[in-house]
């Protein structure tokens, strides 16, 4: 088994140089998102998507560009979907008489391109809807951090939930950064995605949590910096077996699962990914850094009983 | 940990006969019988349709029925000897000034709780319309609830002409539901193109016919356009018939012309005031208007006593069989406003179904070698019970007939990749405990306890954020929060009975040989 030579690791010994790489990622993240923004879909910017399949393939993207330019929509962005003659277009113009707007473009498209046009999705969000999107997304995501807050505080003890806490957070904004970063659409399904990640960090984390604090009724004389080295290694191939059983379903979604979940499985491999780092050398850092001793969980154990 | 009772063994293959034969049912062909007929529904967004989201705007309503409200107001001031200046409608509220010694009479009447004007809610407590008085200047507006018992009604109202319109039109099985205080949520599954439908909603269908005239009359005009062109008329405010009064409408040939027609018939009321006025204006022309476009405006030639008559414009038949079923549905209360549209053609929905299964299948492979791969023997159990899993899942989701989306298969490829982990840490304890423990059974007995704390934890987490997701998500995202929900259930099953069982059978046969992990 691979696992078993490489069973004690010395994980407090990368505790400090880790520490500073994952604080510096988060501000080059938050520093991305602020100054780079995100690129919100349709679903929290509004506006229009067509999935556009061309019949004649021979077309380029230019001329789409140019054929919908010349029907002053707005801003416009065309690329390619998957298959080689299928399109992604999105158009900022919100119309509010809408009823002949998409029957329109594709007329105009498909005379312009001299070939049939199958919209094969369109997608219409008016500025309120995306508005409203936007907020539960922002609501769903805080939310579901205060409920892991919440539940872990609960289950465990302050210092627990706050190192929880701090690397879900640090997995969320990474996660947001990175795609901040490659300019990759922001819509529903990543808000999804991300909440999974919250999800499946946390996972991981409890299991890290709960080896430790285990370990911590049955040795008192031992710091906690011992204490979670030996939970984490024990937990280690656990944790390891799990991310790559989830990555292999992930990656079989990212290649096989068409374009419509390329962005959704992409920001969970990222997710996973991190989750799994963040639960090993962000929140076991951080509750070492709590003082959490075995009075603490032996005080909750009495509370419970 | 190990030890089975028989009627616990009983119940669980019992369970999973069942729900097997519920995921079962999905490959059959369509049953009448109610249990039999049960199957996951499948989303839009797999099997193609229309999505869409409106919104009505009950502000022209206020204001209709605040105009209505000033006529009465003036009769009741007079009936109650009550001297008012300057009564008027201004921004969604009815004002006027009053002299000091009217004011309490003002009151008496306005606060009576039976008056005819300011209804009293007894459910809320409340009147209709709230008062102010500023230096004699009074100042009514609707309250918080009549407002409330606007919009009710009006969304009432719009949700069934909507409904009306949409069954005309004959799709299958539409879901027409309220949202909220002021918007209707429609989807319309197998609908490849909604423009149709997005026409027909999009009109609110007010009819009216109407005089030309050139003089200016009491009741005052107001030029209105043609529908296909930008000519213009001169039409009197004064209304004969309104759509209201008409009881049937359908699409023919006129036999002259050929053209496209649509013909009515008006009700008893309706026929007598248009023959009266056909008959007072032979030689004007009365317009036809809809949704204040003239459609048309033929010449009175002769009194239209029958109650039957044709409007004529530049039809086409569809246009004119869209026209008679919009006149047959009503008139919509107020506006509406498409404020949120996804459609999803049937084609891609077939692709993404192809995708779906493709992706599922090869990330389910991949799981079920990396496990025999890991874990030998007790990988066989760790797939088997991942195989239990889907099947129990896809049985849970038949029996409630959840509704299957694109991200909800994404959910349950997800859900494979992470099943395993229950049995991972079951396993992984395990063989810690083999280390010390003498013997197989209490290794695996002791494995068993110890893991508990931490597949619970691990799996409540998950299922806060699956709950989270389905308060907040919409649709699709919805259809992802499920399958991962109920996947969370399905896996602790599958781990905590199934596999549980599988390995103390494994364990007695192998209680004192070596167990190689």
């Amino acid at each position: 088994m691979i696992f078993k030579i490489t069973k004690q690791i010395n994980f407090p010994q990368f505790y400090k140089k880790l520490n500073i790489l994952s604080l510096l990622l988060i501000m080059l993240s938050l520093f991305i998102i602020i100054f780079k923004g995100l690129n919100f879909g349709v679903d929290f910017k509004g506006g229009t998507l067509i999935e556009a399949r061309i019949e004649n393939s021979n077309t380029s993207i230019v001329e789409i560009r140019k054929s919908l330019l010349r029907m002053n929509l707005g801003d416009v962005t065309v690329k390619n979907f998957g298959k080689q003659n299928d399109y992604l277009i999105k158009i900022e113009l919100v119309k509010n008489d809408n009823s002949n707007f998409i029957k329109s473009i594709n007329d105009k498209l498909s005379s312009d391109l001299g070939s049939a046009i199958n919209f094969r999705r369109v997608e219409n969000v008016g500025p309120k809807v995306s508005d409203e999107l936007l907020k539960a997304g922002f609501l769903a995501v805080t939310l579901s951090l205060a409920a892991m807050l919440f539940y872990i505080w609960i289950r465990f003890e302050w210092q627990f939930s706050l190192a929880a806490i701090a690397a879900l957070i640090h997995d969320v904004i990474i996660t947001i950064g990175i795609f901040s970063f490659l300019s990759y659409e922001i819509n529903l399904s990543i808000v999804a995605a991300v909440l999974t990640i919250v999800g499946y960090s946390m996972n991981d984390t409890v299991v890290i949590f709960d080896r430790i604090r285990e370990n911590l009724r049955k040795y008192s004389k031992v710091s906690i910096t011992e204490i979670s080295n030996i939970s984490t290694n024990e937990t280690l191939s656990r944790t390891l077996i799990t991310s790559v059983t989830t990555l292999l379903a992930l990656l079989s979604i990212f290649i096989f699962g068409g374009a419509i979940l390329k962005g959704f499985s992409f920001a969970m491999i990222l997710g996973v990914i991190v989750g799994t780092y963040s639960s090993i050398f962000v929140a076991t850092p951080i509750l070492n850094y709590t003082n959490v001793n075995q009075k603490s969980v032996l005080k909750e154990n009495s509370e419970n009983n | 940990m190990l030890y089975f009772s028989k009627i616990k063994l009983f119940t669980i293959y019992l369970i999973i006969i069942l729900l097997s034969f519920f995921a079962f049912l999905n490959f059959t062909e369509d049953s009448k019988n109610f249990f039999l007929s049960k199957k996951v529904n499948l989303g839009l967004d797999l099997q193609g349709g229309s999505y869409l989201l409106l919104e009505v705007d009950s502000k022209p309503v206020v204001q209709q029925n605040l105009q209505q409200k000033l006529l009465k107001f003036r009769k009741a001031l007079k009936e109650n000897n009550i001297k008012y200046q300057n009564l008027k409608l201004v921004n969604q509220s009815i004002s006027f000034l009053i002299k000091d010694e009217d004011l309490k009479r003002f009151e008496q009447f306005f606060l009576d709780k039976d008056n005819l004007i300011n209804t009293y809610y007894t459910q809320y407590r409340a009147y209709e319309m709230d008062y102010s008085i500023d230096n004699n200047l009074i100042k009514i507006e609707y309250s918080k609830f009549g407002l409330i018992e606007i919009k009710n009604s009006t969304l009432d109202q719009s949700l069934e002409i909507v409904r009306r319109r949409i069954d005309e039109v004959g799709t299958k099985e539409p879901t027409i539901i309220r949202r909220g205080s002021d918007r209707i949520l429609i989807e319309l599954p197998g609908l490849n193109d909604p423009n149709r439908i997005k026409k027909l909603l999009g009109k609110t269908a007010n009819l009216s016919f109407r005089l030309v005239t050139e003089e200016e009359t009491t009741f005052g005009s107001e030029v209105l356009f043609f529908e296909n062109s930008s000519d213009q008329l001169n039409i009197s405010k004064r209304v004969i018939v309104s759509g209201d009064n008409l009881i049937n409408a359908k699409p023919t040939f006129d036999n002259q012309s050929n053209n496209a027609v649509v013909s009515f018939s008006f009700d008893r009321v309706g026929a007598k005031k248009f023959g009266r006025a056909t008959t007072d204006n032979i030689g004007k022309r009365v317009a036809i208007i809809l949704d204040n476009k003239i459609i048309s405006a033929p010449v009175i030639h002769e009194p239209i006593l029958g109650g039957n008559g044709q409007i004529s414009g530049n039809f086409t038949f569809q246009s004119a069989t869209d026209l008679a079923l919009l006149l047959r549905s009503g008139a919509l209360p107020a506006p509406l406003e498409i404020i949120e549209e996804r459609t999803v053609g049937p084609d891609l929905g077939e692709d993404s179904i192809k995708a779906g299964s493709i992706s599922l299948m090869i990330g389910f492979t991949l799981v079920i070698l990396y496990m025999l791969y890991k874990y030998r023997q007790l990988g066989i159990i760790a797939d088997l019970a991942l195989i239990i899993n889907l099947i129990i899942l896809l049985g849970i989701l038949t029996i409630l007939e959840a509704t299957l989306t694109l991200p909800g298969i994404a959910g349950i490829i997800l859900t494979v990749g992470m099943a395993v982990d229950a049995n991972v840490l079951i396993f992984e304890r395990i063989k810690e405990e083999m280390k010390i423990q003498k013997s197989n059974i209490h290794a695996f007995d002791i494995g068993y306890k110890k893991a508990q704390s931490a597949i619970l934890d691990a799996n409540i987490t998950t299922l806060i954020s699956a709950a989270i997701l389905f308060f907040l998500g919409s649709g699709p995202v919805k259809g992802f929060a499920v399958t991962l929900g109920i996947g969370i259930f399905t896996t602790l099953f599958s781990a905590y009975f199934f596999a549980r069982h599988l390995c103390s059978i494994y364990v007695m046969s192998n209680k004192d040989r070596p167990i190689n992990l």
